[in-house]
């Protein structure tokens, strides 16, 4: 029982990381005042990209590199339509993702002729899992030892790196003075406006995070869980992480756990022996069915009031504009 | 002098439609996946090509991408005069039933699924006896007595693929546990291999040691997760062995290729016949593969035992249940 424990907090903690980057990237752009949509096609975007710049170069740090690449470059179309030309910021994000649904496909058709496939990476060219020191030393070494090399040893960087992009995002939003100015730029851009701050650098800014975030959590998608990259395989991914991130109300760490909240169900949803448990309670049909839309349902529970207030920064999903 | 030059052009129109009407025109409608898939739609195309390349005709084609262009695009095409007209999967049914009552001379075949009008053919697979020999396999090559099975979209179709593969296994060893999990209820379960990826990892963390895949790109996951876990899977439709050498135990193969190469073929000499083609074991429209790729994990023992339990299936000897018939499967 107990490694069944272990084991589904490991599948949590798996799942859980193309949440959890796309999430902060998310927090970044709508703190600033700028609506995000767009995660899902910069998932879509980064995974492809990674996935065939890991092929070109075998390495998967260049497909790193490459994914952060395309995402900053689909955040700075979004700024450019809806920063700068003030265009309605959801209609920008839709386009986003249309665009990268029928760009990776057409492109990977292209290059490949594998139907929107890209090759299969080897070992080389993926994040492949890092073993800490001293977990197998520390395995048979009761509940801490475990929990060591169970949980914590044995990951991909990517894993490692974005549970990093959690304080670190804490940190930038709540104790830089550029947080303070992004956070004042979602609130009050006027007010910013005055003390002689530009709101739409500050946009700009939070839009370069949040695609370099945006675009990280689609190469874990293919180069890191996986070794390749098929038409989309983001499955939704991103607006899950929007709704983690919603229900973290707009806060790092909340959305961290909204984000392992949302994969540990999938995770209990995943396990046979947890499964035929609950089996014995609920109808199957109506269990499946319900884990499958429990991410969806507590974010409409939480936006709704029911627990806490959910508010958004107040000045989101409005263009600056001097003359108004 | 006008009125004989607009004669001779409505003629020339009349004649000019008449040849197009006259002209083979061959068409497809792929369903969503796309015809690269690796999987379903791939191995339609396959056959459409070698007609192709074997007649030189050329055929016109549409890939699906959301579900109201099913109609549409079937329309279309029987508007502007293909014949015969091939659509791709079980989700085309509703559309077809509906186009096909419109254009009452157009020929249709829908592949994996059941239209009962005048002007259809229906061909639909045994899967459940593929499944049942591929699940015989996976009970002899497990060491563990657990084997898994991640399916698609939740619904009877991939339910039929899990009901054979559980009375393979359970045909070989009633001891041997078999792990079940549909990927999701709406299409998106088709086309997540990071979902597929995690299913199986779950299932072989709870000891199964082999995972047959029925679930179109997002069983590319499971195919990885087994090679990631030193694990081994089973892949589905066209032969997947190649996919991860060495790590897939062998692909629970659907003839659709020959099926739809059969319906091009026979409408254009005219022997395309509508109602139902059921293809099965007998008539080598499931099977199961073997090559250098799974050549060694298949040990000359487990080859004849399958082979064994392929004819007791065609002798009858072996009854294998269709899911489908009542929405009900004996095992678990």
């Amino acid at each position: 029982m107990w490694t069944d424990v272990l084991l589904i907090l490991d599948a949590t903690l798996r799942i859980s990381v193309p949440f959890v980057l796309a999430a902060m990237g998310g927090i970044f752009a709508e703190r600033s005042g700028v609506i995000d949509f767009g995660l899902e096609g910069k998932m879509l975007g980064g995974a492809f990209v990674a996935a065939t710049v890991a092929h070109w170069t075998q390495s998967a740090w260049w497909g790193l590199l490459g994914a952060i690449g395309i995402g900053i470059i689909f955040s700075m179309m979004h700024g450019y339509a809806s920063v700068s030309k003030r265009g309605n910021q959801v209609v920008s994000c839709v386009a986003i993702n249309i665009f990268a649904m029928g760009l990776t496909v057409v492109l990977a058709n292209a290059w490949f002729h594998m139907g929107g496939k890209t090759p299969q990476l080897p070992r080389e060219a993926r994040f492949m899992s890092i073993d800490l020191p001293f977990a197998e030393e520390l395995r048979n070494f009761p509940i801490i030892g475990e929990i060591y090399y169970e949980l914590i040893s044995g990951h991909n960087a990517l894993v490692y790196i974005a549970f990093i992009a959690v304080p670190f995002t804490a940190w930038v939003v709540f104790k830089s003075s550029f947080g303070l100015r992004l956070r004042a730029t979602g609130e009050n851009p006027l007010a910013v406006d005055t003390t002689g701050i530009s709101v739409n650098k500050t946009r700009y800014q939070a839009l370069i995070l949040n695609g370099i975030l945006g675009g990280m959590s689609g190469a874990y998608l293919s180069t890191a869980h996986l070794a390749f990259f098929v038409k989309d395989m983001s499955a939704g991914k991103g607006y899950i992480a929007l709704a983690a991130m919603i229900v973290g109300k707009w806060r790092p760490y909340p959305a961290m756990f909204a984000c392992l909240l949302f994969s540990f169900l999938f995770a209990i949803k995943d396990k046979p022996e947890i499964f035929d448990l609950l089996k014995g309670i609920f109808p199957v049909k109506l269990l499946n069915s319900f884990l499958d839309m429990s991410p969806y349902i507590l974010t409409i529970i939480f936006l709704a009031g029911f627990v806490g207030r959910a508010v958004a920064p107040k000045a989101i999903g409005q263009p600056f504009s001097k003359e108004k | 002098m006008k009125k004989l030059l607009s004669t001779l052009l409505l003629a020339g129109v009349v004649l000019w439609s008449a040849s197009q009407a006259m002209a083979f025109k061959p068409a497809v409608v792929f369903d969503m996946g796309g015809k690269f898939d690796k999987s379903f739609n791939e191995g339609i195309w396959n056959g459409l090509e070698k007609f192709r390349k074997e007649s030189g005709i050329k055929y016109r084609e549409f890939e699906v991408q959301q579900e109201a262009q099913r109609e549409q695009f079937l329309r279309k095409l029987a508007k502007r005069g293909s014949d015969p007209i091939i659509a791709v999967g079980f989700g085309q049914a509703a559309a077809l039933s509906k186009v096909a009552k419109e254009f009452p001379n157009t020929r249709f075949s829908i592949i994996d699924m059941v239209v009962d009008l005048p002007n259809v053919q229906s061909i639909i697979f045994k899967e459940h006896e593929g499944s049942f020999l591929v699940g015989a396999l996976a009970a002899l090559k497990s060491g563990t007595g657990k084997v898994g099975f991640v399916g698609g979209m939740d619904i009877p179709l991939i339910h039929k693929f899990a009901c054979g593969y559980v009375q393979g296994v359970k045909y070989i060893n009633s001891n041997t546990t078999v792990f079940q999990k549909m990927t999701g209820t709406t299409p998106a379960a088709w086309s997540d291999p990071a979902r597929g990826a995690e299913l199986a990892k779950t299932m072989f963390d709870s000891g199964a040691d082999i995972v047959y895949a029925a679930a179109g790109s997002t069983g590319l996951g499971v195919l990885q997760a087994a090679a990631d876990n030193k694990k081994l899977s089973i892949g589905v439709d066209s032969n997947q062995n190649y996919i991860q050498p060495g790590s897939v135990l062998t692909s629970m193969l659907k003839r659709v290729d020959v099926a739809a190469y059969e319906v091009f073929k026979t409408a254009h000499d005219g022997s395309w016949k509508p109602g139902f083609k059921i293809l099965g074991l007998a008539e080598d429209g499931v099977g199961w593969a073997l090559d250098e790729h799974n050549a060694k994990l298949v040990t000359s023992a487990m080859k004849s035992k399958v082979e064994q339990v392929r004819k007791d299936i065609l002798s009858g000897a072996i009854k294998v249940h269709d899911y489908m018939s009542d929405n009900k499967c004996p095992v678990q």
